[in-house]
């Protein structure tokens, strides 16, 4: 008998015996989290109350939230924030939104979907990508190894910019979950991630600290 | 060599007159209660959100064998290696086989309970490979060479100054008071170790079995780059780990950030369905999961507790336990300290060797009022007491028992021995609570009420 075989015949043994249910409940329903809507916190309804919630989740993050009013303010605020931190070398991929911040900066570009060298990526100074939504109850960005170039270019480098559009914006994780299946589903990234906030610690005194590993700085442009 | 009673016993007493230890542990539970407060409000409903937690993981542990095998054949669809580990033994050797064919000499660790269960470092270090914790909490302990204090907080029993002179010490940097230099510290001396290290081990706090992944919850970054810089991953997951639904984490993953550290969502929750698929540009080569008994099914079988096997791990109910605030993390002398630690640790490693921390308790059910999954936490520690003193009967109890029934059962005998302590009771005040003091254990630390001039039963009767 393989070790399998040895486990799976426990467990089945085990659950011969019925548990109580949990909560002194006599019956336990199937398919209970698919309600989780009724139970998470409150989202607004319009595009304008939950652009707001993201705001305010992003602030309550550190992370920089620039909402713009069309595509073309986007080349002058990257601009400002490369000359600001003194970008030399830049980690993006494939696709039009990160192509359109690369576009705008005149720097060298290390493509991270494509095979490439990781002592390479750590000496970016910052990772730019696309995502695939960004999710208003929680402040997050949701990012997969398809719409981000990779599991790297958006942890490695100090700062990581996401460049979204509008439309991205999703009210909550519900949605963000259900979002991930139907864009995916049955062929799944191998790697699909929340970020929510630039990369933190509480470890020493239970004192904030940003930039433990990942990046120090998360900024979202979305138009 | 003490029994771990004795020690627990020993360590409690050191450590809950400990100022420097209180003062430390109360600021930071108490920041912690704060925001988790804050957080739970801002739920529509936290009650009907436990609840659901309490069936979604219900109906994942009472169907384990059938989300078992979904998650297997689906992750194993996308190229993963998926290896059955029965105990702590075997699963040491499934991982230090894959790194010994693969040549790998050094590992960089993202933090995992489940490895700690099973002394995975030490198990990789005796047979040569290098092992380097990548969360910084996990990193400072392991530079003291000490276990984990707390399942998420690691680290939290430590100054920032003593962790600066760690680091002198250790690593040769320069002292500062400041968490955020401490930090940039360790976080230049990782980054190196993620780029040169030849395999990444990680833990998962869920394993989603419709969509064969596992997800991983960090704040850091550093399970992240764990995962996405070795050519080679393997994953530690406990059997019990398994959620039905990918839906399911839209309630778990906020549910466990607030009752875990008070956040709106934790900083990084990865999903991880397999190694670098075709078209893909990094991950690694090669992804195994190793799925981990370790006795776990043995807690399975006791239905009545089978709800233990719930958990996610999120340490809510060592914050609020009065017990764990005062004795701390390392008291425990086991990998799940607290409530938690104190209900499974009987089932892991045996009930007679551990039954003594479920009576360190006080039984006021603060812990089962704080698990996100409803745990019916200080209820199990009363069953493990009562299994404990079924399986293994203590007869001097026994006998004083009997003799207590017999004297309550006979007036002239009570009466009897109702004289008897008047008498000697000024006698037994003389050497009371010192080391000649049978009732010691009672009178150290407490009062022995005087019996009183008159019985009851005296009063009663001739009361005006």
């Amino acid at each position: 008998m393989t070790d399998r075989e040895k486990i799976l015949g426990r467990i089945r043994e085990a659950l011969a015996v019925p548990a109580p249910h949990p909560g002194h409940a006599t019956t336990t329903s199937t398919r209970p989290a698919a309600e989780a809507r009724r139970w998470l916190p409150l989202v607004g309804e319009t595009f304008d109350e939950q652009i707001a919630l993201f705001r305010a989740n992003a602030a309550d993050l550190r992370a920089d939230f620039q909402l713009l009013a069309s595509r073309d303010e986007l080349a002058p605020r990257l601009r400002q924030l490369a000359q600001a931190e003194g970008w030399q070398r830049v980690a993006s991929h494939g696709g039009e939104l990160a192509q359109l911040g690369c576009d705008a900066l005149n720097l060298p570009v290390l493509l991270a979907d494509q095979s490439y060298d990781p002592l390479a990526l750590e000496a970016c100074d910052v990772g730019i990508t696309g995502c695939d939504a960004l999710i208003a109850q929680t402040g997050s960005v949701l990012v997969t190894s398809r719409s981000a170039g990779g599991r790297a270019a958006s942890v490695l480098p100090p700062h990581h910019v996401v460049i979204a559009r509008r439309e991205q914006l999703l009210p909550d994780l519900p949605a963000a979950f259900d979002l991930v299946k139907r864009k995916y589903q049955p062929d799944y990234p191998s790697f699909i991630s929340l970020i929510t906030g630039p990369s933190r610690t509480g470890d020493i005194e239970r004192i904030l600290v940003l930039g433990a590993h990942g990046p120090k700085k998360l900024t979202v442009f979305c138009f | 060599m003490n029994s771990p009673a004795t020690q627990f016993t020993d360590q409690a007493n050191r450590v809950s007159r400990d100022l420097r230890h209180r003062r430390l542990i109360q600021t930071a539970l108490g920041k912690y209660e704060i925001v988790r407060d804050q957080r739970k409000a801002a739920f529509q409903d936290w009650s009907a959100a436990r609840q659901a937690a309490a069936e979604t993981k219900y109906d994942a542990i009472n169907h384990l064998d059938k989300y078992l095998e979904e998650f297997v054949s689906k992750i194993e669809a996308r190229g993963t290696k998926v290896h059955w580990a029965g105990n702590a033994a075997a699963a040491r050797d499934i991982i230090t086989g894959i790194l010994r064919q693969r040549n790998a000499r050094s590992v960089i660790k993202s933090k995992t309970m489940t490895a700690e269960e099973i002394h995975l470092t030490e198990a990789l270090e005796a047979a040569g490979v290098k092992v380097v914790e990548s969360d910084l909490g996990e990193f400072i302990v392991q530079l003291r060479r000490e276990a984990p204090y707390h399942l998420v907080f690691p680290a939290m029993h430590l100054t920032r100054g003593e962790i600066s002179d760690l680091f002198t010490r250790e690593l040769h940097s320069a002292a500062t008071d400041s968490p955020e230099e401490l930090t940039m510290i360790a976080r230049r001396e990782l980054r190196k170790q993620y780029l040169a290290a030849d395999a990444g081990i990680t833990g998962a706090n869920f394993a989603i079995a419709e969509t064969g992944m596992i997800a991983i919850t960090e704040n850091e970054g550093n399970a992240r780059l764990t995962a996405a810089m070795p050519k080679l991953m393997i994953s530690l997951v406990g059997i019990e780990k398994i959620l039905p639904r990918l839906e399911d984490l839209a309630l778990f993953l906020p549910m466990l950030a607030t009752t875990g550290a008070g956040q709106t969502l934790t900083g990084y929750n990865s999903l991880y369905g397999g190694p670098r698929q075709p078209g893909e540009s990094d991950g690694p080569e090669e992804f195994h999961v190793v799925l981990l008994d370790d006795r776990r099914t043995e807690l399975l079988a006791d239905a009545e507790q089978r709800d233990a096997l719930h958990c996610i791990r999120c340490g809510a109910c060592l914050n609020v336990c009065p017990i764990f605030r005062n004795v701390g993390g390392h008291t425990y002398g086991t990998t799940y300290s607290g409530p938690i630690g104190s209900v499974i640790t009987p089932h892991l490693r045996g009930l007679q060797d551990w039954k003594h921390l479920s009576a360190a308790s006080s039984l006021c059910g603060a812990c089962t009022e704080a698990c996100p999954v409803k745990i019916d936490l200080h209820h199990h520690l009363l069953q493990n007491r009562r299994n404990a003193a079924t399986q293994k009967p203590r007869r001097l109890e026994r006998l004083g028992w009997k003799i207590f029934a017999a004297i309550v059962n006979h007036p002239w005998l009570y009466a009897l021995a109702r004289l008897l302590v008047f008498v000697t009771q000024p006698l037994h005040a003389l050497f009371a609570g010192s080391r000649l003091d049978f009732v010691r254990g009672w009178t150290q630390s407490r009062d022995l009420p005087p019996v009183a001039r008159q019985s009851f039963k005296n009063w009663w009767r001739y009361r005006s």
